[in-house]
């Protein structure tokens, strides 16, 4: 079960066929790695006496995936593709790659076309995904160059479907063009992200904090954000906040 | 804040303590504060089957200038915290305070950034009320045990000794870490 | 005062840079302008603290007299910080905070968090049909609620305290099911990644059976009550309009959209749990205001009754968790001596015949099942709309990141929308009709 994807290095289990159409979801790479765990019990401070403590495990999340993506997943693919063309945007510009995971599709667009995909998205009669049901923002801190993914989810009543766009920045420059001006529900969503991640939505009506109070340093939901608990007391005992216990991932 | 703290101890100020302790408890006003769950709970309580009426206190103000107790109902958030003091302040005195729920007393199971770790970080509080939500049932004992704290309050030269002693008790209470016995 | 402009600061060059000459004005002449001017725009602050805001909502209304031209909503003051305590506990315990986001929809969003984990473990075909079918029962019981509590209060904030009375009333009847189910009236932690934490207890069929022989009896006093009484409908009808186009824009989904006269439901264009096999039908209105939420909201208790009756009907015996020993808890709770309790035969086997369970259910417990790296959205239609779980993991024992898009955070954004050009008081009737709910909201 914990083993990711079943990459060469970690774990093959000789009585699995490897070979590429046998792996759910046709991953046509071993997937992308975001982080490397060295260990086995989250000990890094060289505490680890149990004995794992040179295990090396790349975790993996599912890679792009190769034509055909099945259903309607290849339906909705040509048809973005193919209007993103007649718009003169190669394809291959726009869309950094296709990923079929747990039957879902998720377009990884590069930022600075992103607005350009959403209208297609929602105008296109053949597509016409016409509810975002908002951002969801993704802390990879070991992901570098890519820190922080802002993940839309569209959903189409027209033809009842669900895709997914996913969009990267680096940590160093987190800007992320806002699609306020194509789904205004963005509006809160935008500024959650903000508030929670520190992305940039640019072009964005009014990027200001939304949920913690206006002078919050930092953003709480990154992964560098300690939990801030404290530790309890108990007659004769102190039990260490949360995120200061022993970790079993 | 009225004559009658500017009684002489004795007699007089016995019976004129227990005989404001009756109407206060008697007619006490809650505002509401509901903050999450337990609102719903205190809600509840007011509703039909616990009918808070029975005790004189169905009626919550909305206003804090006319009430008297405040049951902070839910988890106090670090964005809140401003806002409940002031709410408190303009509460007039005498004035007591329920903290309703395990996250209103020490913050529960949101040890995190954004939750105040126990509302007595804000106000006084006299009653500590656990659960998750509480039951209605529960707040009714929480008030009912309130009642009687109320009604044996002291004034004048008696509310000043009572106070200076439940300083020293507190000065002199052990730290819950230094207390032996069962882990709770 | 002769001069013209006499509040205004001249400004004059000199050689050392600009200097202005800030000079007074009559007051009698300020007073004068202002009463000339008919400017009766003044800003209120309605909350964090009020009593008609369905909990800590703060409203920032503009208005000019009676009518509000501008309206902006303050939130974050219930903000807990779930989502990032998720991420330091396992995925078993994650449902025991998500059930705390809107409280009054605790099974929705241990389902969707559920529906979440179970497909990113790929286990979404073998969890139990028994498990599936008291997942419906509790989430339609919980639509039930939920619809009571929200025109309880909103007619609580209109002044209607009757209907506030009723609405509890009912509610209590279902909380007791509650009680009986999960041990608990909120909060339940009752459905977990896999399927459920303990089977029905006997008895529960035949108080949920009676208890829809209650709520039959009590719902039409609902409508004799509401339905048709003018100055409810006067409160309601034709405030908070908001069209088709409207909801697509701000992402409102629910009794809102369906008030436009869209028939979006997910249990009908997305089935989970097996949604697809009930009988059902979904309560439209074409009249965009508070007056057809209210009517939907009716409607579609009524649909959850006879969805809770088939529930019923279906229930076989079987397990309610996976077989995957792997995931499933080791434990089933037991009644011991003291209330609540590991079931002593499974105590007796780890601690005297068997090591191996014991190591089993020490490291599921303690540590957790793993769940494979990706990601993945669940959506389930809650009372108030599209509940959706963003759920990423990177291979361990607890979730990387878990997202909520929560229905109420959504809608509330069309407050603005609804308000400004009407009256102050149809802003609570308005709100009232979204029936936000501030734990969802602020998470």
């Amino acid at each position: 079960m914990s083993d990711a994807n079943g990459t060469a290095g970690d774990g093959v289990n000789p009585e699995k066929d490897l070979s590429a159409e046998n792996l759910p979801g046709q991953r046509g790479d071993g997937g992308e790695e975001i982080r490397v765990q060295r260990g086995m019990f989250g000990a890094n401070n060289g505490g680890d006496t149990s004995g794992y403590g040179g295990l090396v495990r790349s975790v993996r999340l599912p890679g792009a995936s190769n034509r055909p993506y099945g259903g309607w997943f290849d339906e909705v693919a040509d048809e973005l593709e193919g209007a993103l063309e007649e718009q003169d945007l190669l394809p291959g510009n726009a869309i950094g790659k296709t990923v079929v995971d747990h039957d879902e599709l998720t377009f990884h667009i590069e930022r600075e076309h992103l607005v350009r995909v959403a209208t297609t998205l929602r105008d296109d009669p053949a597509l016409r995904f016409e509810l975002c049901t908002g951002v969801s923002g993704v802390h990879y801190p070991s992901d570098k160059g890519r820190e922080l993914h802002a993940v839309y989810h569209l959903r189409s009543i027209t033809h009842n479907r669900m895709i997914r766009l996913e969009v990267s920045a680096p940590d160093g420059d987190p800007h992320i063009p806002s699609l306020v001006s194509v789904y205004p529900t963005n509006d809160w969503h935008e500024r959650e992200t903000y508030d929670f991640f520190g992305i940039v939505f640019d072009g964005h009506p009014a990027l200001t904090r939304i949920l913690m109070p206006d002078d919050w340093q930092g953003h709480p939901q990154r992964k560098d954000y300690p939990l801030g608990g404290i530790p309890v007391e108990y007659k004769g005992a102190r039990i260490p906040a949360p995120d200061q216990r022993r970790s079993y991932s | 804040m009225g004559l009658e703290e500017k009684l002489p101890s004795g007699f007089l100020l016995t019976t004129v303590e227990q005989a404001a302790g009756w109407v206060r408890k008697s007619s006490m006003f809650p505002a509401t504060f509901g903050l999450a769950c337990c609102a719903i709970e205190m809600m509840t309580t007011g509703a039909g089957r616990y009918d808070l009426a029975r005790f004189g206190m169905e009626v919550f103000r909305g206003s804090p200038r006319q009430a008297d107790l405040m049951i902070v109902a839910g988890r106090v958030s670090q964005k809140m915290a401003p806002v409940l003091r002031q709410v408190y302040d303009q509460m007039p005195n005498p004035k007591w305070v329920i903290s309703m729920g395990v996250c209103a007393s020490s913050g529960g199971m949101f040890n995190n950034y954004a939750i105040v770790q126990g509302v007595d970080h804000i106000v006084p509080v006299d009653i500590y009320l656990p659960g998750c939500p509480p039951r209605p049932e529960m707040l009714l004992d929480a008030i009912l045990k309130l009642h009687q704290k109320v009604q044996g309050s002291k004034l004048g030269v008696n509310a000043e000794e009572a106070a200076r002693e439940a300083e020293e008790a507190a000065l002199k209470a052990l730290p819950t870490i230094e207390m032996k016995g069962l882990l709770r | 005062m002769s001069m013209p402009n006499a509040s205004a600061a001249s400004a004059r060059e000199t050689t050392e840079g600009t200097v202005y000459t800030v000079t007074g004005g009559d007051w009698d002449e300020v007073v004068e302008t202002a009463q000339r001017s008919d400017d009766e725009r003044i800003i209120v602050n309605m909350g964090p603290q009020h009593p008609s805001t369905h909990g800590v909502l703060r409203l920032i209304l503009e208005i000019d007299g009676e009518t509000v031209t501008e309206a902006r909503c303050g939130i974050g003051y219930l903000h807990t910080g779930i989502e990032k305590n998720l991420e330091y506990r396992t995925w078993t315990q994650g449902t025991t905070f998500v059930t705390r986001m809107d409280y009054l929809t605790p099974f929705f969003n241990e389902t969707a968090y559920c529906l979440g984990v179970e497909k990113l473990l790929g286990i979404e075909d073998q969890i139990p049909d028994r498990a599936s079918v008291i997942r419906v029962l509790l989430m339609e019981l919980n639509r039930l609620s939920s619809h009571l509590v929200c025109i309880a209060t909103g007619g609580m904030e209109l002044g209607a305290t009757t209907i506030m009375i009723y609405g509890f009333r009912d509610r209590e009847l279902i909380l007791d099911a509650f009680e009986l189910i999960t041990g608990l009236r909120m909060n339940h932690a009752y459905i977990r990644p896999g399927g459920l934490a303990q089977d029905l207890p006997p008895g529960a069929v035949d108080q949920i059976r009676e208890l829809v022989k209650k709520l039959r009896k009590n719902l039409p006093e609902y409508d004799a009550l509401a339905t048709g009484n003018p100055i409810f409908k006067a409160r309601m009808q034709d405030v908070g309009y908001l069209d088709l186009a409207g909801c697509m824009a701000l992402g409102a989904t629910g009794p809102v959209l369906r008030s436009t006269g869209l028939p979006h439901d997910l249990r009908k264009a997305q089935p989970y749990c097996g949604y697809e096999t009930y009988d059902f039908e979904i309560p439209t209105a074409d009249t965009c205001d508070s007056y057809g939420r209210f009517l939907i909201r009716l409607e579609e208790m009524r649909q959850s009754l006879r969805i809770v009756e088939q529930c019923l009907d279906r229930l076989q015996p079987g397990p309610v968790m996976v077989a995957d020993k792997k995931i499933a808890w080791p434990a089933q709770l037991a009644m011991g001596p003291d209330g609540l309790g590991n079931s002593l035969d499974h105590i007796k086997k780890i601690m005297g015949t068997s090591m191996e369970a014991l190591i089993h259910h020490f490291k599921l417990v303690t540590e957790g099942f793993r769940v494979p790296p990706g990601q993945t959205y669940a959506a389930v239609e809650s009372p108030k709309g599209e509940l959706g779980a963003h759920v990423v993991s990177d291979g361990g024992t607890r979730p990387f990141r878990v997202h909520f898009r929560d229905p109420s955070f959504t809608n509330l954004q069309a407050m603005a929308a609804m308000c400004e050009g009407g009256q102050v008081a149809d802003v609570i009737v308005a709100v009232a009709s979204l029936d936000p709910v501030m734990g969802g909201v602020d998470r």
